[in-house]
């Protein structure tokens, strides 16, 4: 069954970086569906279920915890897998992230084997 | 923290993007310390917030002919014009490097937040940070051209609430026609 993705960034260059990655990760990749904050990303959610969610820390708007933490309190989305990737590298925002339900935390700067890896480890 | 710690958590962080997302290796050059924001003319500049006990300013500045070559090197493409994917680009490269060096502060300085980058393009543009503040200015050198990082970092001091605005805008950029 194919895979949906969310990638939650405000750059674009990064969601195509992903988009990159993903398309060569040994994962049944479906549609991929891209928002710049995470308000968008709720919306997006709403008219496009997906299987798995790539996310950002800090974002406009509506930060990636912020939103981890929506997708894992609403019934619909709370089981989806939500990788964070993110620059934020202290510890308080990995254990803050990891309490909230996230499925894994990448550093930025990532290589595409390192996003690979992950992948590889949730599916 | 010193000068110097301050040059070698900017070279770590500007060397571990460089080699990881754009594939290619920089090449240090002197740094120097200025004691006013150093001022720009023309070129691709982006800069962000960082904020707590200790605030400040940093910035990331090449030329025109640079941000397109990086953002290829980035995106696996080629761009003949500065344009939104460029600038994007460069943003994204300045928030993954003083992210990382901003993470290596928060060891010793305490707990920091890290505006959304903003980028700037244009000609004899400058840009100034407000109040006095000593900058370090970490410039490496990438297939003979130039590209800047510059950190401006202090202790806040302790005011009355209300009164540290000036602490939370740090920079001004003004255009001459």
């Amino acid at each position: 069954m194919a895979l949906d993705v969310l990638i939650v960034d405000d750059s674009g260059a990064i969601r195509k970086i992903l988009q990159r990655v993903l398309l060569q990760a040994e994962i049944p990749l479906g549609k991929v569906y891209e928002a710049g904050d995470g308000v968008e990303a709720l919306d997006a959610l709403k008219q496009h279920p997906v299987g798995l969610i790539l996310s950002d820390i800090n974002m406009p708007n509506m930060d990636g915890l912020q939103l981890l933490s929506a997708v894992k309190s609403q019934v619909t989305t709370k089981d989806v897998p939500m990788v964070m990737i993110t620059t934020e590298g202290s510890s308080t925002k990995v254990m803050e992230a990891v309490s909230l339900g996230a499925a894994g935390y990448v550093r930025k700067p990532f290589t595409a084997e390192q996003i690979k890896e992950k992948l590889a480890g949730l599916f | 923290m010193t000068h110097e710690m301050k040059v070698a958590i900017v070279r770590d962080a500007a060397h571990s993007v460089f080699e990881t997302m754009l594939g290619v290796t920089l090449k240090d050059c002197e740094p120097a310390r200025e004691e006013n924001a150093p001022v720009h003319t023309d070129g691709v500049v982006s800069l962000v917030g960082l904020a707590g006990d200790w605030a400040g300013t940093g910035a990331f500045r090449c030329s025109a002919e640079m941000a397109r070559k990086i953002s290829g090197l980035m995106l696996m493409q080629e761009f003949p014009a500065v344009d939104q994917d460029v600038l994007d680009a460069v943003g994204e490269i300045t928030n993954m490097i003083l992210g990382n060096a901003k993470t290596t502060f928060e060891e010793t300085l305490g707990p920091m937040g890290l505006s959304i980058p903003t980028v700037i393009y244009g000609r004899n543009f400058t840009t100034r940070s407000v109040g006095r503040s000593e900058w370090t200015v970490v410039p490496f050198e990438l297939d003979g051209g130039s590209i800047e990082v510059q950190i401006s970092l202090a202790e806040r001091m302790q005011r009355s609430p209300g009164s540290n605005a000036r602490d939370r805008l740090s920079t001004v950029v003004s255009v001459e026609a």
